[in-house]
């Protein structure tokens, strides 16, 4: 992955940089020696490695508003990262910039239960937010898989989803109000309430990815927690059959808190894996999970299972405990770490497509696994139309990392060509900037670098994201684990 | 001053319309003509012949329609696959003594959204993708035809309650879902506001999932629970319990006329001679804000969103008391004169005064998308 050539001005200026930093953050918060500096040369996409200039471990909001003036006045860029587990290289350092890292921002500053948010600051994990207010009832809904480790700061930056978005939305949707810090130092807060006194910035900045500032505190919404959960494992004998049962069951007015698909090499494999006791015969599974209280969930269970049936369900579990509800999904949850047992590398990618194009994209895609003589299994989000088709590949052998990427290209352009987005919940950090151009025109595209531009007209904060470089052909977009020892957070569950 | 009326057919109408370089008032069902500060220019640029459903797929739970597509059609065709638009936006031209046939490109621009925003978001949580004209007369696309994406910058969000400033909607793109089977509403009268806010705050805390909970004087307390039949029965069950007070439940009819009413602000009355303001505040924070409102002399309130939205009408006068109430308002609280004479909103800021730096960027922001500030000048002020 081609990064921007480094500015070598900038790298000549880096002593006066530490210098700099060091009057500003005092002690061990600026980082410095190669040894230490390895912590921060990737996020989760570790193929991918940069050595940054330094790393800086803030503490106070004073602490980043005065290293980011520091670095506008000297020209340096800027990495923000939060729990560095991105799928898409959305903290990937840069040889020629410092990587801000938030993680000593770990306080939550504030729950208000009887107004259901709690303000938190930006290195606080996810689940942290949830275990805070478990006791009391409630939790904070967005819950990406990686949610023990990667932090709300990160979340706000990527617009993280998770397996439960279809029914409560995504980071956007559960965000009251951000407090940021822009290139010049300044300190504003955006959002509010309910609705906003002006422009939507703090929907701007949700999703924004680290290019337009950096992200020091967040207020997000509370739920009370859901009185009962229950998932039901559903088998087909055809993934088309599965994908019309998941359109029956919307079209039926049920919004389910989950519904995620597998296909038969992914039921396989992570079957082997795990022992979940999913059914082997079948070529595909569902897992639909309801949620609130008991009577609710009992009664659209049953009306699931109707809808299965007349499409052809051939197997149909209900869990009867809690430890059965999660077994269902442990087999699903380590899907990808499952695929990484039987194959010396994989990547996935992270389209998203009308959910009535699942079947012809997943046989479009069995077409491509020919063409590019490689292995695929997928697993989905099929409540929202968002794929992980996993290909599996063996860098060792001569052409088959290309093979891969190209492979992978082809099933965004096929995303892209039924109605459909490059990436649905990961992000589209470096690995998928160089498809933007598929997705959007130029005019697009410009409109969306003009608010770039805006806030950081120099180019500083997260250079080589999002955006096409200038001069680069359309190549790839996917994430490659490589068994080959760079695959991070190898334990985190991830779908 | 005398308007010259500009009716685009299509969407590279409004893109040529736009590229002359001409400040433009963007209209579609004119409903919305006395919402934001007036718009002080010759030319009216009318889309409301950019119309019709492009795109629905219930089962997709994507609807796309051209931005002059009159809201009532959209809700129709909703209706009859059981489907709605879940933030349940509210008519107000009433109050803004409009007629009828407010767009679905009206909505978006102003983000307005009715009591179920506490549950199901307000509109830009539903905006997953647009087309539009900016300022420079270019045609662009933002978001996509998917429910979950999150491909380059939200600008669905960001051009949603942008009211008509940054570009003119030409298409857009909304996630529907489905209506609820049946509803109910407990009402506890004779409630006093703090009390109001108190058992509010209780009931959205509890696991009875409400989708409206509002306080009008006199009739108290309604708490409004939607859903399939076996669970709103379990629910009210719980909730009464919960609240361990007395109370009347209004089955679907009633209730659905109820809510009906309070989201198009029908309890406080016909905006005749009356300015009417919205405050957004920490729900725990109305009681005592209603207090000090008696020092602006007689007015009327009523909270929706659990009390984290305040309504306030009052005689109009001069100024709407803009400076009197804003004095009031704690920090976290910011107030939107809703409705007034033009005169007034000429003369007083409309939109809640922010601090300075954060103006800015939003100033910047705006010029982003219209460099020449083509698009209903003023309006967001």
């Amino acid at each position: 992955m081609r990064m921007p050539d480094p500015d070598e001005q900038a790298i000549g200026r880096r002593r006066q940089l530490v210098e700099g930093l060091r009057r500003i953050v005092p002690g061990e918060g600026v980082i410095v020696d190669e040894e230490s500096l390895t912590a921060y040369d990737c996020d989760a996409l570790s193929a991918y490695r940069q050595r940054p200039l330094a790393a800086v471990l803030p503490e106070t909001v004073d602490q980043v508003s005065r290293v980011l003036r520091l670095c506008g006045e000297l020209g340096i860029k800027v990495v923000p990262r939060g729990g560095g587990t991105s799928l898409s290289g959305g903290s990937l350092p840069v040889a020629d910039g410092i990587v801000l890292a938030m993680g000593r921002f770990n306080r939550i500053l504030e729950i208000d239960l009887a107004n259901r948010q709690a303000r938190v600051q930006p290195g606080v994990t996810n689940l942290a937010i949830s275990k805070a207010v478990d006791a009391d009832g409630f939790y904070y809904a967005p819950d990406p898989s990686s949610q023990i480790a990667c932090s709300i700061g990160g979340n706000v930056s990527e617009n993280a989803g998770g397996v439960h978005c279809l029914k409560y939305g995504m980071t956007s949707n559960n965000v009251l109000a951000v407090e940021f810090v822009t290139l010049e130092g300044e300190v504003i807060r955006f959002g509010g309430g309910y609705d906003q006194p002006g422009l939507d910035m703090m929907g701007l900045l949700v999703g924004s990815e680290g290019l337009l500032g950096v992200i020091t505190e967040v207020t997000v919404r509370l739920l009370p927690k859901p009185e009962t959960q229950r998932a039901a494992l559903i088998g087909f004998p055809s993934n088309r059959r599965a994908a019309d049962a998941v359109a029956a069951i919307i079209a039926a007015g049920i919004i389910p808190a989950g519904m995620e698909m597998m296909d038969k090499p992914a039921i396989k494999v992570t079957e082997d894996f795990v022992h979940a006791g999913y059914p082997l015969h079948v070529e595909a599974l569902l897992i639909v999970e309801l949620d609130g209280p008991k009577v609710e969930v009992d009664h659209l269970l049953a009306e699931v299972e109707k809808i299965a049936k007349e499409n052809g369900a051939e197997t149909c579990v209900v869990s009867e405990t809690e430890a059965q509800r999660l077994t269902f999904w442990a087999g699903r949850k380590a899907a990808f770490p499952a695929v990484g047992r039987i194959s010396r590398d994989y990547m996935t990618m992270d389209g998203s497509i009308p959910r009535g194009q699942l079947p012809d994209v997943l046989d479009h895609i069995a077409e491509l696994s020919e063409k590019h003589g490689l292995r695929v299994a997928n697993v989905f989000h099929a409540g929202d139309g968002n794929l992980h088709p996993l290909i599996l590949f063996d860098a060792s052998k001569p052409g088959e990392l290309e093979a891969a990427e190209n492979f992978g290209a082809d099933i965004l352009r096929k995303c892209i060509a039924v109605g459909g987005v490059l990436t649905g919940e990961h992000g589209v950090g470096i690995e998928k900037r160089d498809l933007m151009s598929e997705q959007f025109s130029e005019v697009d595209l410009d409109q969306q670098r003009r608010l770039k531009d805006v806030f950081d007209p120099a180019g500083l904060f997260n250079p080589g994201k999002v955006f096409p470089l200038l001069h680069r052909c359309v190549a790839d977009g996917r994430m490659i684990v490589s068994a080959g020892a760079n695959y991070a957070f190898p334990d985190l569950p991830r779908f | 001053m005398p308007l010259d009326i500009l009716k685009a057919g299509d969407e590279a109408a409004v893109a040529d319309i736009l590229k002359q370089g001409k400040p433009v008032e963007i209209t579609g069902g004119g409903t919305k003509l006395g919402l934001g500060r007036p718009v002080a220019v010759e030319r009216r640029l009318d889309v409301s012949a950019l119309s019709g459903i492009t795109a629905y797929e219930p089962a997709e739970l994507l609807l796309t329609a051209a931005a002059g597509t009159p809201l009532s059609q959209i809700e129709a065709t909703l209706s009859q696959h059981g489907q709605c638009l879940a933030f349940e936006p509210p008519d107000l031209s009433q109050l803004l003594g409009a007629g009828a046939g407010q767009t679905l490109g009206g909505v978006v621009a102003t983000n307005l959204s009715g009591p179920r925003r506490i549950s199901a978001g307000a509109a830009r949580d539903h905006v997953l993708g647009l087309r539009a004209v900016n300022g420079r007369g270019e045609i662009f696309r933002a978001g996509g035809k998917v429910v979950k994406n999150v491909t380059g910058y939200d600008l669905p969000k960001l051009l949603t309650g942008s009211f008509g400033t940054m570009a003119v909607f030409t298409e857009l793109t909304l996630k529907v879902l489905p209506a609820a089977e049946t509803e109910e509403t407990i009402a506890l009268p004779g409630l006093d506001c703090a009390e109001a806010v108190t058992v509010m705050c209780q009931a959205l805390g509890s696991s009875a999932a409400l989708s409206g909970a509002a306080w009008v004087p006199g009739t108290g307390v309604a708490l409004r629970l939607e859903g399939f039949g076996p669970s709103v029965e379990a629910r009210r069950q719980r909730l009464l319990a919960l609240l361990g007070r007395d109370a009347d439940v209004w089955a679907a009819p009633a209730s659905k006329a109820w809510w009906r009413e309070m989201r198009d602000l029908a309890p406080l009355g016909s905006g005749a001679g009356q300015a009417v303001w919205k405050i957004s505040i920490p729900a725990t924070q109305a009681p005592a804000l209603l207090e000090k409102l008696k020092s602006l002399g007689e007015h009327k309130a009523a909270l929706d969103w659990g009390g984290a939205l305040v309504w306030v009408s009052l005689p109009c006068g001069t100024d709407a008391k803009a400076g009197d109430l804003r004095a009031l308002l704690p920090p976290d609280a910011y107030a939107m004169l809703m409705v007034a004479p033009a005169e007034v909103r000429a003369s007083q800021p409309v939109f809640q005064p922010r601090p300075a730096a954060q103006m800015a960027i939003e100033e910047k922001v705006r010029r982003s998308f219209d460099p020449d500030a083509l698009l209903n000048p003023g309006r967001m002020v």
